[in-house]
């Protein structure tokens, strides 16, 4: 069974097809690139998987369950995480909490713990804190140390993009979408998180579905790719397979001009 | 005199668009003040005794002010400004002028033309105020003079030395609270047993005695000559050397000194003053609530004052052997447990179609549950039931065993009050920092990336709702027992911004500013219904209200007692800069160097 399985999915915005007739599934420990020219409907596939846009038809099934009709929180707790292509952390809060608060779902005090201060509250925030400089230590030193107290804000544009992924990691999802996560990096940046993505996988075992632009990224990391145009999929396969198909070429730079015979 | 001469402007070299700018605000202020009637209407306050009362002061220090901006420089680093000197002072002496001028324009108004239609001050009274009994061209000769002199003043402040200035602030300031404060400080005096004291500042009549006047003065003018920055020094020593523990050793003491001090001042404390930390009691339980909602979680709730009286009036049907429909005359402590289940109930009911909104449109949905629920406490419909516009009377007063809560000792309601106010700070201080509190912290930055990083935004925004809705209806059950009736006019959306502005004031989000802005804003203005301090400004709370809330958001955003946190999102901009002159970046470049 594969982990996520879409069918004839389909979104429509106001008579424009934003996606249309989608269909393919996701293996449990694939890294999968989704690409594709700009407007292309990539974003729109990641708020639909995570619930933020409802589907205008067909199915989406993750583990076996559909996950149509549910609030995003509860498609989170069933294991879907994801990123912002325009870095959305919480800005005002330390980079601690930004990782803190998303363990939310998989966590359980409510009023009373705190209230009374109870051995399984004090137990579950240690262990919250805990698992959070664990997780924001897996970018070395970048987000731990006097920087854990620092707001969101005030971290560099590369360091945004780490804590957006540890935020995703720290909800403990078994699929992970990143939209665009080197956008914006310089190339030793790019190259570092390039290997930091595939270490999510092996490592720490999420599935993975990456959008971006950077086809070096693309090459390095995906075991597939899938090309998406006006929200058609129009070729999907190894990197190599897709980067030689002519209709993927032609979505990207336009038909050449035919010689006048 | 040499250097002054040669640094400053020529006399007649001014600035005189700017002068005519400040000098028209000046007089409108005069007019507008005038008209509002605070000098009419304040004039039987009298401050010092046959010289000023509270009426005239409100009109003289506007152009002190005013003359003090208009003499101000704008200070800009590289460049040389010319020395302050004599074209200042003239300055400042044609701004008083000008406001003095739009002062003899009213009086002339008032004279010949009525108005009084639409401006109810514009009568004789106001005129005989403004010509001291006496005919326009005296009032004239007064007001002008005092106009350009105190103009000139204003303007001299930027001329003498710090030291002077200090001085001057300390005796003026220091002055007006003891005029002012006179029956608190009358009220403490027989607290203590000094009594003597009392009579020795005051007259009779009301009003400080000019020798006390000028005793009390000089005195608070020598103040700053003897601390002279001692103190200042002694904090920042502090500050540097202390260590973690000694810091927490330190908080432990003051906190448990503050503690000492509310549990005994009580005692020493007369009627009036009790009767107004009871008030601010009050207010700062329901301020206590909605910080939760609004400052922490970020629902804008307007409609606040509904869990106030369903905690009013459960306790009313409770507990009054005059309820109309439904008297079981239960004991408070009873009646308690059933005000927490009907606040949940309410909080739930208010909470779950509201909740879902967002903003603005939140805010306006709240505000109409708030007059809902107002309007269903006076509707004919419930009035065999709650007693409509009549209310419920007779509400007895709490029985604690040996003793007992009752309106007429206040100082028994303040007990109660603070018991509950504890509860209400132990409750956010712990929320704050749980996991709860965090998820309100998430939704209150970004709602719909709060939800897809696994929060339950609905069931976190309800029960932020509902714990806010408890501690307001605590606040509605003692008040109900303290004053002993309940009325729907108690429970009016005035009381929902009241304690709104007294949230925002005090510092959204932070406890210590709540406590802070309740007593500064009710204990000194007081509240909807409650006198505070200055019980005279009691008609112009509004205008005060609204005068410091429009101050606050240009001046202070973040509040008075605002939390790091706050003041770090208004003023990201600083703060970026701090970081960037610190050692941040130099860390980032150093990595990326060695890996090239």
């Amino acid at each position: 069974m594969s982990l996520l399985e879409i069918r004839n999915l389909q979104v429509t915005f106001g008579g424009l097809d934003a996606l249309s007739n989608l269909d393919f599934s996701i293996e449990e420990g694939e890294i999968v690139s989704v690409i594709g020219p700009n407007g292309a409907g990539k974003t729109t596939f990641f708020n639909t998987i995570s619930g933020m846009i409802p589907p205008t038809s067909g199915e989406i099934i993750f583990n076996g369950e559909s996950v149509l009709g549910l609030d995003p929180n509860q498609i989170t707790e069933m294991g879907i995480a994801r990123t912002f292509q325009n870095v959305r952390l919480f800005p005002n809060m330390t980079v601690l909490e930004n990782v803190m608060v998303s363990q939310h779902c998989r966590t359980s005090q409510l009023l009373m713990g705190a209230l009374f201060q109870t051995k399984a509250f004090k137990q579950e925030e240690k262990e919250i804190r805990e698992r959070s400089i664990e997780i924001l230590g897996f970018f070395g030193t970048r987000l731990i140390g006097y920087r854990l107290d620092q707001p969101a804000f005030a971290l560099s544009y590369a360091n945004r993009r780490r804590l957006e992924i540890a935020r995703a990691m720290a909800t403990q999802p078994r699929l992970l979408l990143l939209d665009e996560p080197v956008a914006g990096m310089n190339p030793i940046e790019t190259a570092e998180l390039t290997g930091l993505i595939s270490r999510l996988r092996d490592e720490w075992g999420f599935t993975i579905v990456i959008i971006e632009h950077d086809m070096k990224v693309v090459r390095d990391v995906s075991d597939r790719v899938v090309v998406l145009d006006h929200g058609v999929p129009i070729a999907q396969g190894a990197y190599d397979e897709v980067s030689t198909n002519p209709d993927v070429i032609e979505a990207y730079l336009g038909r050449p001009v035919e010689a006048k015979s | 005199m040499m250097t002054v001469a040669l640094g400053s402007r020529k006399l007649f070299d001014q600035n005189w668009k700017r002068i005519l700018f400040w000098g028209g605000i000046c007089a409108l202020s005069q007019v507008f003040i005038c008209l509002v009637g605070l000098p009419s209407e304040l004039n039987r306050r009298i401050l010092i005794e046959s010289t000023l009362s509270l009426g005239y002061l409100f009109i003289l220090w506007i152009p002190l002010v005013f003359g003090y901006i208009v003499s101000k420089m704008v200070e800009l680093e590289g460049i040389e400004n010319p020395k302050p000197g004599a074209a200042d002072l003239l300055s400042g002496a044609l701004t008083g002028l000008i406001g003095s001028l739009g002062l003899v324009l009213l009086m002339l108004g008032i004279e010949n033309l009525d108005m009084r239609d639409p401006l109810i001050n514009w009568n004789p009274k106001l005129f005989r105020l403004l010509t001291f009994e006496n005919s326009i061209a005296f009032g004239s000769l007064v007001w002008i003079p005092v106009g350009v002199g105190l103009g000139t003043f204003g303007a001299f402040l930027h001329q003498i030395s710090a030291q002077i200035r200090k001085m001057i602030t300390y005796a003026t300031f220091g002055l007006f609270s003891f005029a002012i404060l006179e029956d608190v400080i009358d009220d403490l005096s027989e607290g203590f047993r000094l009594e003597w004291l009392n009579d020795l500042i005051y007259a009779k009549k009301g009003g400080m005695t000019v020798t006390s006047t000028i005793i009390i003065a000089v005195l608070l003018a020598l103040l700053p000559l003897l601390v002279r920055g001692k103190l200042k020094t002694k904090v920042a020593t502090y500050r540097s050397d202390v260590t973690p523990e000694g810091k927490r050793r330190n908080s432990i003491i003051l906190f448990s000194t503050i503690a000492v001090l509310v549990i005994v001042l009580p005692w020493f404390l007369g009627g009036i003053v009790n009767e107004l930390l009871a008030n601010v009691g009050l207010f700062l339980l329901l301020a206590l609530g909605l910080n939760i909602v609004v400052g922490l979680a970020g629902l804008l709730d307007l409609g606040y004052v509904a869990f106030f009286a369903v905690g009013g009036y459960t306790t009313a049907v409770f507990t009054s052997p005059n309820s109309p429909w439904f008297s079981p005359e239960t004991h408070f402590g009873i009646s308690l447990l059933v005000v927490v289940v009907m606040a949940t109930l309410a909080g739930l009911l208010i909470g779950a179609p509201v909740i879902r909104m967002r903003g603005d449109y939140l805010a306006i949905v709240t505000l109409g549950f708030g007059e809902i629920i107002r309007l269903l406490f006076l509707s004919d419909w419930l009035k065999p039931y709650l007693g409509g516009s009549q209310g419920i009377t007779n509400i007895p007063a709490i029985d604690l065993g040996p003793w007992e809560v009752r309106g007429a000792d206040p100082r028994s309601v303040f007990y109660m009050v603070l018991a509950f106010c504890v509860i209400a700070i132990y409750i956010s201080w712990r929320l704050q920092g749980s996991r709860l509190g965090r998820a309100w912290m998430a939704i209150r930055e970004d709602e719909s990336v709060a939800e897809v990083m696994g929060i339950n935004t609905v069931n976190s925004k309800l029960m932020a709702f509902v714990v806010g809705a408890v501690l307001a209806s605590f606040s509605g059950a003692v008040l109900a027992a303290k004053v002993g009736s309940v009325f729907p006019k108690s429970f009016e959306i005035l009381v929902s911004i009241i304690i709104l502005v007294v949230v925002i004031v005090g510092g959204m989000g932070s406890i210590t500013g709540v406590m802070v802005g309740s007593l500064v804003l009710i204990g000194i203005l007081g509240g909807p219904r409650q006198p505070g301090l200055l019980q005279e400004f009691q008609n112009y709370k509004l205008l005060i209200y609204g005068a410091l809330l429009v101050f606050m958001m240009l001046k202070r955003p973040e509040g008075l007692v605002p939390t790091a946190r706050r003041t770090r999102e208004l003023h990201q901009e600083e703060y970026l800069q701090d970081a960037w002159l610190g050692d941040d970046e130099t860390e980032e470049t150093k990595e990326v160097g060695e890996k090239l």
